[in-house]
């Protein structure tokens, strides 16, 4: 086992090793998807983020447009701050909806844009204006076992 | 027996599980300074890297076959099991997701670590050990060559550095393997196979802390590996033992810093 | 060259090896340190190249106390020593080539070319130049030996250590050895220490012989007159006799109680 074989096999097998890394990273992560790129910082209040998450996916559409950058709470206005970074590609006019939608049923939550229809766009630093807030469970079944009990109310009369 | 014979008995007893104790303590604390003063003295391993490439060569290259023929089976098994259990949930689509994630976070450290001990780390220790028993440690030390500078290091440093390597293709080899199974034998469909698993495996959080788990566990087994040799008692019977505790000592070793660091990386971290 | 002054030592405190040994080896010579087994002359010689430190008294090896050296100075001593180990204690995976170039390639900065040279030198010193692509594993007792004797000498060493050079070697083999021991001494001009308890041959070849027994030294001379002494371990020692100081039989009970005979 002379030297130039050893360090032939070490080459391939540092190779093979790297390899098995980028693969894993491109093909099996979400490296290839929209991580770098220009981007330009938007923010919006909400009444309520329910489970958002930084990093949380930003769609329009259901296309990826961006990612939340960060969440903090207004102890003012008592409101959910949140900042999102949209990729420079995508222009949205100043009166888009961003709204606080789930993913399937019971999946993450994620922030969906709904653009408007005024002529000029949001630039870096704007605020968004119209926003809609997550879908708490709780009020929502209180509010059906509410409306049911009213129902059955009603029927009695 | 008497009252008296029972409380020697005892005594007896509980003096050896002492000293049983103590002298383990000991033996780690000889351990840490043993691998404080090897990697000091790791200039000659970095230096002449010819002598690291060829301890890659014996630890890793060799252990090539069976990381990925084992990565290989680990992974169709997990699409067989996985697809039997999702399937009853209409999940069937996820089983990318389940195998990538399972063999990036889990099985692809733990069980390329395991592996590497018994194949590797068992050698390693093998080595160094004869070494010692031959005489061969004692008349590089003679020749004024320090014999962990020149043996131990190399090994070591060659030891750690094809871990991660390894863990990585067991880990693509499985993943592969699942595709196999999933999509080519039973039906699931390629797209949704590496879609969903490209949505759910991230890059920092699953791989990048797969990649620190295999580096941590490299360092375990490796150190354990040369340390056993070196400290082995050079007779046939030693060296034996040695090789023994290595394989044994590793594995708990993997499986202990497994459940830490998995507790420290895949709970209670993310921020909300 | 080397000198023991009153040296005790032991690997535990309970069972001491050496009491109070002493003896001075002069520059140029050829010493035969000798023994029974057990005896304490491989300890000796392992506290003269300074694996061990000494308990009590001194040992200064090339002129300096052995319990002064630090690591750097440990290190350049044995630079000047070169010890043979009994069965050679070749690096089985490197060739013989690699063997005898080891301490070259470490300690100096030689380019490739003149190191081929002085591995081929010191090879034709022991007649083993042919084998140089040998493995460790191909070669014969004898033959190790030799190459482990030219691997000893690579640097030219002052003082040269045998530890048990001559066991278990062919009676050609033997002779080689014992003839390469004076040559490479005269050769170099350099002091070496034979520890053996091959009696015959070693008297041959020395020029002075220290005799130990449970870790003294009880008796020293030229060859001659070790051969003449009429001190009874030495004798019983010299011709090989069954009874003497050193008795035959360890220790034990009475045989005939060992066989339960009766009226015994």
């Amino acid at each position: 086992m002379n030297r130039a074989t050893i360090d032939l096999w070490v080459g391939i097998f540092v190779v093979l090793g790297i390899g098995a890394l980028l693969f894993l990273a491109m093909k099996v992560g979400n490296l290839a998807t929209f991580s770098t790129g220009e981007t330009y910082n938007v923010h919006a209040r909400f009444v309520n983020i329910g489970g958002l998450k930084i990093r949380a996916p930003i769609k329009s559409a259901g296309v990826v447009v961006g990612r939340v950058a960060d969440i903090r709470f207004d102890n003012e206005s008592y409101e959910a701050l949140v900042s999102m970074n949209l990729d420079q590609h995508y222009q949205f006019p100043r009166d888009t909806t961003a709204k606080i939608l789930t993913s399937g049923i019971l999946g993450e939550q994620y922030v969906g844009l709904e653009a408007g229809g005024d002529g000029v766009m949001l630039k870096h630093g704007d605020r968004v204006r119209l926003t809609q807030s997550a879908v708490v469970l709780e009020n929502l079944i209180s509010q059906f076992l509410f409306s049911k009990a009213a129902e059955t109310k009603d029927e009695k009369k | 027996m008497s009252l008296a014979q029972i409380r020697e008995h005892a005594r007896g007893r509980l003096e050896r599980l002492g000293n049983a104790v103590t002298s383990q303590v000991w033996r780690w604390g000889f351990a840490s300074r043993f691998l404080f003063y090897m990697v000091v003295h790791s200039g000659t391993a970095l230096r002449r890297f010819r002598l690291t490439v060829a301890e890659i060569y014996f630890a890793g290259v060799l252990s090539l076959i069976i990381i990925l023929v084992s990565g290989l089976f680990v992974g169709m098994v997990l699409a067989l099991q996985g697809y039997e259990t999702l399937q009853r949930f209409g999940a069937s689509e996820s089983l990318g997701v389940l195998v990538a994630l399972s063999l990036v976070r889990e099985l692809g450290p733990v069980v390329a670590g395991l592996l590497f001990a018994s194949r590797a780390g068992s050698a390693i220790t093998a080595e160094i050990g004869l070494m010692k028993a031959t005489e061969q440690i004692s008349a590089m030390e003679m020749m004024a060559v320090d014999p962990i500078a020149r043996v131990v290091a190399p090994r070591f440093w060659g030891g750690v550095l094809s871990m991660p390597l390894l863990a990585a293709l067991f880990s693509a080899m499985g993943i592969f393997g699942g595709y196999l199974v999933g999509v080519q034998l039973i039906g699931v469909d390629p797209g949704a196979f590496w879609s969903q698993m490209q949505a759910a495996v991230d890059l920092r959080n699953d791989i990048m802390n797969g990649v620190i788990k295999s580096v941590v566990f490299g360092v375990a087994v490796t150190w354990i590996a040369v340390f056993e040799g070196y400290d082995a008692v050079p007779t046939a019977e030693g060296v034996s033992r040695a090789t023994t505790r290595t394989v044994v000592t590793s594995s708990l070793a993997i499986l202990a810093l497994d459940f830490v660091l998995t507790a420290l990386m895949f709970t209670g971290g993310k921020s909300a | 060259m080397v000198q023991i002054q009153n040296v005790a030592f032991g690997y535990d405190a309970a069972r001491p090896v050496l009491r109070d040994v002493s003896l001075s080896i002069p520059r140029g010579s050829v010493i035969g340190i000798m023994g029974q087994s057990g005896c304490g002359k491989t300890t000796l010689l392992r506290i003269i190249a300074a694996q061990y430190l000494p308990t009590a008294g001194t040992a200064r090896v090339l002129d300096v106390p052995t319990s002064e050296l630090d690591r750097e100075g440990l290190y350049r001593m044995r630079r000047r020593m070169g010890m043979l180990f009994q069965f050679g204690a070749l690096f089985t995976d490197m060739s013989v080539y690699e063997n005898v170039a080891f301490p070259l390639r470490e300690h100096t900065e030689l380019p490739d070319d003149l190191i081929h040279d002085l591995v081929m030198l010191k090879l034709e010193a022991v007649g083993l130049r042919g084998a140089a692509q040998l493995m460790p594993a191909e070669l014969s007792g004898g033959m190790a030996r030799r190459v482990a004797l030219a691997r000893c000498i690579a640097l030219d060493p002052q003082l040269i250590l045998y530890d048990e050079p001559f066991t278990g070697l062919d009676p050609i083999s033997f002779g080689v050895i014992v003839r390469l021991i004076r040559e490479l001494n005269d050769s170099l001009g350099a002091t070496s220490i034979i520890v053996t308890h091959d009696v015959q041959e070693a008297l041959g070849v020395v020029d002075y012989v220290y005799f130990m027994a449970a870790g003294r030294v009880i008796a020293q001379g030229a060859p001659d007159a070790i051969r003449a002494s009429e001190e009874p371990f030495v004798r019983q020692f010299v011709n090989g006799a069954l009874e003497g100081p050193v008795a035959f039989h360890y220790p034990a009970q009475e045989y005939g109680a060992e066989l339960e005979l009766e009226g015994s």
